[in-house]
Parts: C-alpha cells; structure tokens; sequence
C-alpha cells in the first residue's frame, strides 16, 4: 500500500490562497479597535500605571500638512487588545527570548483551541476555570493539542462600554479568569504556546489573591508562554480547527505589545 | 432695589451674535499698580510717602509736595457722592451698547476725590462705598456702591458687567470625581447656574460621592478626560457653543521630586493633566467662550481655575507637582491674554494644601473643598482674577512677594 503523497508548503500555501480568494477559508477579526476611551488595567496608585491609548492630530489636510493626515500616538505596552511576552513577569525574567522582539515567528502562528465558559462566566462573574473543568471539556471535546493557542471564551468582551467589563468594586475587579492548577495543567501537561482571554489581563479580576497571585501571568510567562488578553469576536471560533495570527510590534526589550489578532477558520462549504 | 434680571430666553439662532465689545484699555503703569490689587479685590490708591496724601487718578509724582514717592495701599472705600449725571449717547462701542450709564463724582474720607460708575442703587447725595473691580478689559476700574447692601444689587447691569455672577449662566466643572468638584458643583448650581455640567474621567471606575453628584439639582454629568483630547473635543462639540463659565478643578497631585524612580512617569502624568489638560479645555473651548463674551445676560463670563499656591514656589515634597502648577500658572497668564479680547475672565483660585487622601501627612492648616468652593463663588460674584484660599496660600502669596528666594530656601527647609 501507497501512502498518499504529502502535500508540499507550495501546495498547502497555494490551497490556503484558493480558500481564502473563495471564501472557504475565512477570516474573524479577534481585535477591539485602539481607542482612548479603552479602559486599562487598574493597579492601586503607588504604583506606576498603565497608560491608555492616546492620539494626538499631526495635521488633517490642512495648515499643518495640506495633503496628509497623521497623528502621534501613546500608549502602554499594555494597552487594548495586547500580547503579553515572558519577560512581562518576574517569573519569565531570565528566559531567553523572552521579550516581544525575540519571539520566535512560529510561535505567533499556530492551532486555536476555544474553550466556551461563557455560560460559567455569565452565571459567576468570578468564575474560575479549574483542571477539573478542562478535563471535563476534554472529555467531550477531545485533547488539547501540544503548541496550541488556548482562547478562554467569556464573552466578557460584550461588556465593553460598560462599568461591568473592568467590574471595579471596593475590593478589586470582579472577571472571570483560570485558577493555579489550570494554569499548570495547560502549561506542563499539554503544553500549549499561549493563552487568551477578552477580559483585561489573562488572570481573572481577583486573580492577585490565588497562590501563585496572577496564576496566568505567573505559570504562563515562567515557562516561556504568551499571554493575549482584551480579544473579542471568540464566539465566532470553532471549538478546534481555527489558525490564529498574533504578532507582536517588534519593540526592543519589550514587555509586550498592542496587535492585530485574527484567525482563519474554514468557511463556506467548497463550490457554494 | 435693583430689578431682578430675567432669565434670559432660548437664543435665537438667526440673530447675530453680538461681538464682545471692550472698554478703554490703554492705561499708564502706574495706573496698572491699581489693577493688580484690583485683580486680587482690594481697593488700593497711591499714598505719598512724604506727605501722606492719597493720589487719584494715579500719578507719577504728589500733587501736594512733588514726591515721587507714591507708593499704592489699600485704603478705605467711605466715600460721599456729591454729584451724578447719566450718559445717554457715546461714540464708544462698549458704552454705546450699554447706555444709558450712570456716573458720579464722591470724595473719599481719606480726601481724593474721584469720578467713578454709580451703581443704580446709590442715592445722591449720600455715602457710598468705594470698590475696585476689573473691567471687561481687565483693568481696574471703580464703582460706588450702596452704603448698605441693597435688594438684587448683584443683578445691577452696570455691576454686572464686573463680575461673572453664576446666575444664570452655564457652568461646566471639570473633574467630579474629586471632592473639590463636587464641591464647587454643589455650589455653583445652589447659587443660580441654570445647568452646571460635571465632567466624569473613566465613567467605569466608581468613585466616592458619586451617587450624591448625580442626585444633584441641576447637575448633569457628561464624560471627560482631560488627558485625552478626542473627549475634550467631543463634550466641546456637544455644550461649547452654551458653555458661559469653566471652573477646571482638575489637579494630578503626587508626592515626590525629580530623581525618585517613578518620577519620570508621574511627571508625565502630572503634567498631561495639569498642563495639557488646561491647554486642551482652551483649545477646544476658549474660541467659543471668546466669540460669546458679549451674548446678553448669560454671555461667556470666565474660565476659573484652582491651582496650588506652589505655582508661585517649589514644595520639594511635591516637587513635579509644583512645576506643573507653575506651568499651569504661566500659561493662565497667557490665557488671560488670548481671551480678554472676548471679554472672558481668566482667573485663578490658589489654595493652600487640600485636605485629600495625597496630602493626609501633610500637617494643618489644610483647605477644606467647601472652602474652595466658596472662594470660586466669591471670584465669580466680586469679579476676582486672583483668590488666595487658606492660611498657608495667603502666607506663601505674601512671603513671595517679600522675597522669592527667601521663600524658595524656607520651603525647602
């Protein structure tokens, strides 16, 4: 018996080009738009703080430049739909390639798992995802796959524009988010590439009073693992088949950058 | 009594605005030393050093022994009017839309006399009260008053051409999520503002006396963030064409100097707030107020701002913080300047330490938000360009004018 010959990287690029020219291959934008009015992550005031998107006009086809329009434009690396490299936590400070300029480009590309708690998170807005939990989901959903992007679908991106998206009461935010041993299981045991969430940082909004605090941040980033947070348009994914692109600006000895963060999953059936 | 003034009716979108119109502005220095103690309220003449007599109008030398000597004081206002007339036609355009005007002659206790506006209230003959007051152009000018105050003397149109009296007009309040906004809120709207819009940064944060704010009379809460010039733009957009008063009650305040390890982004942040933050409420708001200056009963009046008396010296322990209100204070100089031509006044509130969660090692005498707010009321109601709110604004104020250095060496202390 013949083995089917293997497609070649001709092959499967000139088949992704066909699919995305007839639609059988989609793209879902996974990005809130950078805007100044984004809320940012909320630390207490002694504390540096997060600096949220602002945009200043260089000229609008006028006295300044008549026949451009530009604008200068600050921001944390921590600001709007953002990746997080290892060298954003204490834990990942010694990895190598550890900032955003060194991350390898393969590991920006790659098989997106979407796990949809948005039921769980509806119900509890402190809800966190267990071992137990991911097990479960296995079980009906199969294995998570070795260097996979895993995507924690809230929909906690449907708040936005209200106080219930940060959720800030007097004793912290109040978002769903993984807990200590989620973290662990999804690092050690089915090592994934990264993790992604639509809530402000991928630890949930209590997250700083779990052991390790800020379990995502900490186990992700420790292992040399990425962290993609404030996504949205999760719930256009499927639970396994969609292919993300998430790359980072190429900011020297960054921390982390705001991006672009989109998939392809299969759309249209062939010959519709 | 004065009649009441009306409030006025909703403007009519196809009559002219009328453009605001200044009075006489040329004035010599020396008259200009009565302007500066006007602007801070106070009704100061030259006295002669070597003779003692009190000079008007103000001179380079004393009409009774040649002195040149003359230096300015404060003086008492008991006056005594003999005469008035009414001028009822004038070539100047300030007046001749404001006619008819009435005007006097009194002769002070202290012995000047002077030609000064009547207020409607004064009956000749009969004593009066003198006081300075900045006129539209800003210079200082002076007015007898009642002897006693008088039924609805405020609404007297020629006294309130020299004031930014709140009633009626409409307020925007820039930073409501401190207690000094709510504060001035409260009060502005209590004395007759018919709207006083307060300005929310980051509406999705809750803040303390929130839900007092918006069970307030008259209080609207519109989103703002001065450290972002697309939402300064925007609330422009929507109430800067019915904006006749700004009360900018902003103030990023942190400890620390210039070599701490924070210092460069808290330096930063203070100063997008403090500086920028002025600059981007005029860029997208003083054009308005300035074509607005002369709109009837609530025409564009002021832009207020309250800032820390280390404006005028550095507090090391605050040490951004006070280049920040010095720079602050700079450019209202400069604001005053770009706006008196719309008739609008520029004026600043300096205040000791407040009494807030950044100062709580501070030691008293600390400022109070009420106090604050009574002092914005006062400068709007009297027409005061500068106040000086609490022990510790009013020592500094008087400490810088002895000697700066000094003052610099003792703060630092």
């Amino acid at each position: 018996m013949t083995q089917p010959p293997q497609p070649t990287g001709a092959d499967l690029l000139q088949g992704l080009a066909a699919g995305l020219a007839s639609g059988t291959v989609e793209i879902v934008d996974l990005t809130h738009a950078l805007s100044p009015d984004f809320p940012v992550m909320v630390l207490p005031p002694e504390f540096g703080q997060c600096q949220p998107f602002r945009m200043e006009e260089v000229s609008r086809y006028d006295g300044r430049g008549p026949g451009w329009y530009w604008n200068t434009i600050t921001m944390s690396e921590h600001a709007g739909t953002h990746f997080d490299a290892p060298a954003h936590w204490i834990s990942g400070r010694n990895l190598p390639q550890g900032t955003v300029d060194a991350v390898p480009l393969d590991k920006l590309v790659g098989p997106a798992i979407v796990l949809d708690f948005s039921a769980e998170s509806a119900a509890d807005e402190d809800f966190l995802l267990t071992r137990d939990g991911l097990e479960a989901w296995e079980a009906a959903n199969g294995a998570i796959e070795e260097g996979a992007w895993v995507l924690f679908r809230t929909d906690w991106s449907k708040h936005l524009g209200s106080a219930r998206y940060l959720n800030l009461k007097e004793d912290g935010a109040h978002s769903p988010g993984p807990a200590a041993d989620a973290m662990e299981f999804l690092v050690k045991e089915r090592g994934i590439c990264g993790f992604g969430t639509e809530t402000i940082g991928t630890d949930a909004g209590q997250g700083g009073h779990l052991s390790p605090p800020y379990p995502a941040h900490f186990i992700l980033h420790g292992h040399g693992r990425y962290g993609l947070q404030c996504l949205t348009g999760l719930d256009r994914l499927p639970a396994r088949g969609a292919v993300l692109f998430a790359a980072p600006l190429k900011i020297r000895n960054g921390s982390g950058s705001p991006l672009r963060v989109f998939a392809m999953v299969p759309g249209k059936p062939a010959g519709l | 009594m004065s009649v009441p003034i009306e409030r006025p009716p909703r403007k009519d979108p196809q009559a002219a605005t009328r453009p605001a119109e200044l009075p006489p502005l040329n004035r010599s220095r020396s008259a200009l030393g009565m302007t500066a103690w006007a602007a801070r309220g106070i009704f100061a003449l030259q006295v002669c050093d070597a003779c003692g007599r009190v000079a008007y109008p103000p001179r380079d030398a004393c009409s009774g022994c040649l002195s040149t000597s003359l230096r300015f004081q404060p003086v008492e206002g008991g006056a005594t009017v003999i005469a008035e007339t009414t001028i009822r036609t004038s070539t100047d355009l300030y007046f001749r839309e404001r006619m008819p005007w009435r005007v006097g002659m009194v002769r002070l206790d202290s012995g000047a006399s002077i030609v000064t506006h009547l207020h409607g209230d004064v009956a000749v003959p009969g004593p009066v009260r003198m006081v300075a007051k900045l006129d539209k152009g800003g210079n200082a000018v002076v007015i007898a008053l009642p002897a006693e105050d008088s039924d609805n003397m405020a609404d007297d149109l020629q006294f309130r051409e020299l004031t930014a009296s709140p009633k009626f007009r409409r307020v925007l309040v820039t930073d409501g999520r401190s207690a000094v906004g709510q504060a001035v809120a409260a009060r502005l709207a209590g004395a007759g503002a018919v709207s006083v819009f307060v300005g929310i940064a980051e509406p999705w944060k809750p803040f303390a006396g929130q839900s007092e704010l918006a069970a307030m009379a008259n209080v609207e809460t519109m989103e703002l963030d001065l450290t972002d010039t697309a939402s300064v733009t925007e609330l422009a957009g929507e109430i800067g064409g019915k904006t006749d008063i700004i009360v900018n009650t902003a103030d990023h305040v942190r400890p620390g100097g210039l070599v701490g390890q924070d210092a460069l982004a808290t330096a930063h942040q203070a100063f997008e707030v403090n500086v920028f933050g002025l600059q981007r409420l005029a860029m997208a708001f003083g054009p308005g107020m300035r074509a607005r200056g002369g709109d009837g009963t609530n025409s564009a009046a002021a832009f207020v701002d309250i800032l820390p008396i280390h404006a005028f010296a550095n507090l090391p322990e605050f040490g951004f913080h006070s280049a920040s209100c010095a720079a602050r204070h700079s450019l209202l100089q400069c604001l005053r300047a770009e706006l008196r031509p719309g008739g609008v006044r520029v004026m600043s509130v300096f205040t000791g330490p407040v009494d807030d969660d950044w100062r709580q090692h501070v030691p008293p005498p600390k400022v109070a938000p009420s106090q604050i707010a009574s002092a914005v009321l006062t400068a709007l109601n009297e027409g005061i360009e500068e106040s000086f709110v609490g022990d510790v604004a009013q020592d500094v104020m008087a400490r810088f004018l002895a000697d700066p250095k000094v003052l610099e060496r003792e703060l630092s202390q």
